[in-house]
């Protein structure tokens, strides 16, 4: 079999597989810890006693989800130099320090506050477990920005040269990090990880009011989690429009492969909704197609010319069926997850956030939609950067390491058995202890007087055990 | 310029890799220890003696490998794909073993599975890292700014004796560790294994020392000749130091001593390999100054890394504080 032989294809795999199962927990870890802050803090604002429960509930849930996140991002970091080793050493110089940055200022302190964060409330008090909470929030907020940064220097390249040994070295190092399409990608994925958490959160609430659960804690999740969806859906589609304009600026093969465009279009590009694109013929067959409606979303003008994948030589394409379905599936999701955030105002409205099942039902369908949408969206803007890994100047052919195809293979079966596995038993942990509302009684004496609480005695804690979950 | 930044970064990468062998060793340590623990009582303590600082303790790991692509770029494109057998597995040993501490109490049914593989995961991941020390000691073939060996080639009877010297001396610092935070039962069968490890350890070093001048000539002028030698001299004494210091601790406390005396065994076997090393980062082929990342990328991470890795330390002793002292069964924090 060619796929067994074929080196550069199985790194690719490889990393794509390792990647897109990473990006599913920081995806969810990073809404989680922000979620987690806010219902702390509301908790110490208001001393209501369902936040703290919500916070319980959803600590243990992330806890995790955050060690799936930690032990599947030690492999991403070695992934670059087993796999990858010549553009490792090529880029290096200027991707490596940003990635300093983040393992400096984002998981280390992720990693020093989740333990107190996870164990520490009787030891500390609620003051400093709040601050644990908002370092654990702020490291996940601060991780995303340095590693998008890295990625997004991939796409749009700036502030660099390239020296004797053919390695790329800084330059500016502000041109570095706010390359082009880092603003917008940075807002466009952590509003995704937002959404990804409100969906989730929303879909677990739904899901004990549909079993007829009337616990305040299922109706605060879920009124919370669709006032979210509400504010972050069309904010989402702002930002994921005005990064497409950005993507058309600087990548315009990209934007032909995610439109399907192989011709150019002189006066006015249609907008393709649907259609199987065909790049060895370069068309798209069964297409169902709008007249002019591309040039006037990327353009503003109906009768803007936009170049199409002719202009591009064919060696130098992404492959265009994965890019324009991936995008297809993204702004699908997209527009469900709108009608979810309109459909609850409604009911909100209404009053009858907490009564409509249809809405119950709807939320709890769109449960995992942000994880599809965010894994669709990294398939377009990843895959859409192909053939390259740093866009126009390194070949994803030229970065491989020399490793032999066996060796690459075997670690590919190994990586795929070892997540399905261990990761397969997180999910379904997870999912078990979404599924299960702990009871609440005692909970508010055994809570209560924890402020007072402020010296740290390991040897006669106050409370004991009870506050990780069930 | 007046810094030598790139012998300054080898210090703090040196330094990252120690925190992360002498940190993550004793929680590795604890997973290699847990078939001598039988109870499911003394396993939650071990447990609970380190979930809340696993983590912590695993991303010094992530600045070791992340740190060498940033600061030594042409280091990390050589060494990873020469290790590349041992890292992968060490990669999978280290996601079994992580994810143990969350799952091993979120089930009944299947809790010893995951005490399995929070064992076996540390102990591989444990032998694989002691694997690649031993591969990376005996050298590796580069050859036009890559690796140019096979990828078998760090397998020898030398890289899997440091791989089985490393599993011990994690031995230790977990047992020692345990004397530090159990008490009854569990801690005084921590005190008999430490004893037994202290002696364990000190006989890998022994045939750790005695092997590897003869793997590489360099080595062994290194050793024998000019100032360095001084170190070959005083080593023994200070690792005999170690031990009776170990061994007192065992015998009449404080119950912090034999961890104590554990990390100075690793410290001082750290600092022989170092000085072994260097100029080279990958011995005999790649040096310091040939790995370095251009100034522009060493000066902007020191910038951050002079402020960040004091604050690191700071609210990682922090954390280290707030769960100090003995950990008993009724402290679950699960």
């Amino acid at each position: 079999m060619t796929l067994f032989t074929d080196a550069e294809l199985l790194a690719r795999l490889q990393f794509a597989f390792t990647i897109s199962f990473h990006i599913i927990f920081p995806a969810f870890s990073i809404g989680l810890a922000s979620y987690l802050a806010v219902l702390e803090g509301l908790w110490l604002a208001t001393r209501n006693q369902t936040y703290l429960a919500l916070f319980d509930f959803w600590k243990t849930i992330f806890a995790i989800a955050f060690a799936m996140g930690v032990v599947s991002g030690i492999v991403m970091s070695y992934q670059f130099g087993t796999n990858w080793s010549v553009f490792s050493d090529k880029a290096g110089p200027v991707i490596g320090p940003l990635m300093g940055y983040e393992v400096l200022s984002a998981f280390f302190l992720e990693a020093g506050f989740l333990g107190v964060m996870l164990f520490g409330r009787e030891r500390v008090g609620p003051g400093l477990h709040f601050l644990a909470t908002l370092m654990v929030a702020f490291g996940t907020l601060m991780s995303a920005t340095w590693i998008l940064s890295v990625n997004s220097w991939m796409q749009t390249p700036d502030g660099y040269a390239i020296n004797a040994a053919g390695q790329f070295i800084p330059v500016d190092w502000w041109k570095v990090i706010f390359n082009p399409s880092f603003p917008y990608r940075l807002v466009h994925m952590v509003l995704a990880a937002y959404l990804t958490t409100a969906l989730v959160v929303g879909a677990v609430g739904a899901w004990h009011l549909l079993k007829g659960d009337r616990d305040p804690r299922a109706k605060t999740m879920f009124s919370m989690a669709m006032a979210m969806v509400a504010v972050t859906a069309p904010l989402q589609i702002v930002a994921g429009d005005a990064h497409g304009l950005n993507t058309l600026e600087h990548q315009p093969a990209k934007v032909m492969a995610m439109e399907g465009h192989f011709d150019s279009h002189p006066d006015g590009a249609p907008l393709i909704l649907f259609g199987l694109p065909d790049q060895e013929e370069r068309r798209v067959d069964y297409q169902i197609a709008i007249p002019k409606l591309s040039s006037l979303i990327l353009k503003h003008d109906l009768n803007a010319p936009l170049a199409g994948l002719d202009t591009i030589p064919d060696d130098r394409e992404p492959p265009v069926a994965t890019v324009f379905w991936s995008f297809r599936v993204m702004v699908g999701l997209g527009m469900l997850m709108l009608a979810l955030g309109l459909f609850s105002l409604w009911h909100r409205l209404r009053g009858t956030l907490h009564a409509s099942r249809a809405l119950h039902r709807f939320a709890l369908m769109m449960g995992p939609a942000g994880f599809v949408a965010v894994l669709a969206g990294w398939i377009t803007t990843e895959v859409g950067r192909q053939p390259w890994t740093i866009y126009g100047l390194l070949l994803t052919s030229q970065s491989r390491s020399d490793v032999a195809a066996p060796a690459v293979a075997a670690s590919l079966i190994a990586f795929i058995i070892v997540y399905f596995l261990v990761f397969g038993a997180g999910t379904f942990y997870i999912l078990r202890l979404m599924k299960r509302l702990p009871q609440l009684p005692e909970q508010d004496l055994k809570d209560g007087p924890l402020r007072t609480v402020s010296l740290p005695n390991p040897a006669h804690s106050a409370t004991r055990g009870g506050h990780h979950g069930a | 310029m007046v810094l030598d930044l790139p012998f300054i970064w080898a210090a703090l990468i040196a330094f990252a890799v120690l925190a992360y062998v002498v940190l993550d060793g004793f929680d590795l340590g604890i997973g290699i220890l847990f078939p001598l623990f039988r109870a499911k009582q003394d396993r939650d303590v071990m447990m609970n003696s380190v979930a809340p600082v696993w983590d912590g303790n695993e991303t010094w790991l992530v600045l070791g490998g992340g740190g060498l692509l940033a600061v030594f770029p042409l280091a990390y494109a050589v060494i990873m794909p020469a290790l590349y057998m041992p890292i992968i597995l060490m990669l999978l040993a280290l996601i079994f073993r992580g994810v143990a501490f969350e799952y091993r109490w979120r089930t009944r049914r299947a809790e010893f599975l995951w005490d399995y593989a929070f064992n076996w995961g540390s102990t591989l991941a444990a032998f694989c890292q002691g694997i690649a020390l031993g591969a990376l000691v005996q050298g590796i073939k580069v050859e036009n700014r890559a690796y140019a060996g096979g990828w078998w080639d760090w397998l020898t009877p030398f890289s899997i004796a440091t791989g089985l010297a490393l599993v011990i001396g994690y031995g230790l610092l977990g047992a020692t560790w345990l004397v530090m935070k159990t008490e009854g039962a569990l801690a005084e069968k921590a005190r008999s294994i430490s004893r037994i490890a202290a002696f364990g350890t000190i006989a890998a070093m022994g045939v750790f020392s005695l092997w590897t001048p003869f793997t590489r000539p360099l080595y062994l002028e290194r050793w024998f000749h000019g100032p360095s030698a001084a170190f070959s001299v005083i080593v023994p004494v200070l690792v005999f130091l170690c031990l009776l210091v170990i061994l007192r601790g065992l015998k009449r406390g404080p119950d912090h001593l034999p961890f104590l005396g554990a990390l100075g065994l690793f410290v001082l076997g750290y600092a022989g390999i170092g000085i072994s090393f260097y100029p080279y980062i990958v011995p005999h082929a790649v040096t310091i100054a040939d790995a370095a990342a251009p100034d522009k990328s060493l000066g902007f991470l020191l910038a951050g890394a002079v402020v960040l890795i004091p604050l690191i330390l700071a609210y990682t002793a922090y954390s280290y504080w707030v769960f100090r002292g003995k950990v008993t069964h009724e402290d679950g924090y699960h």
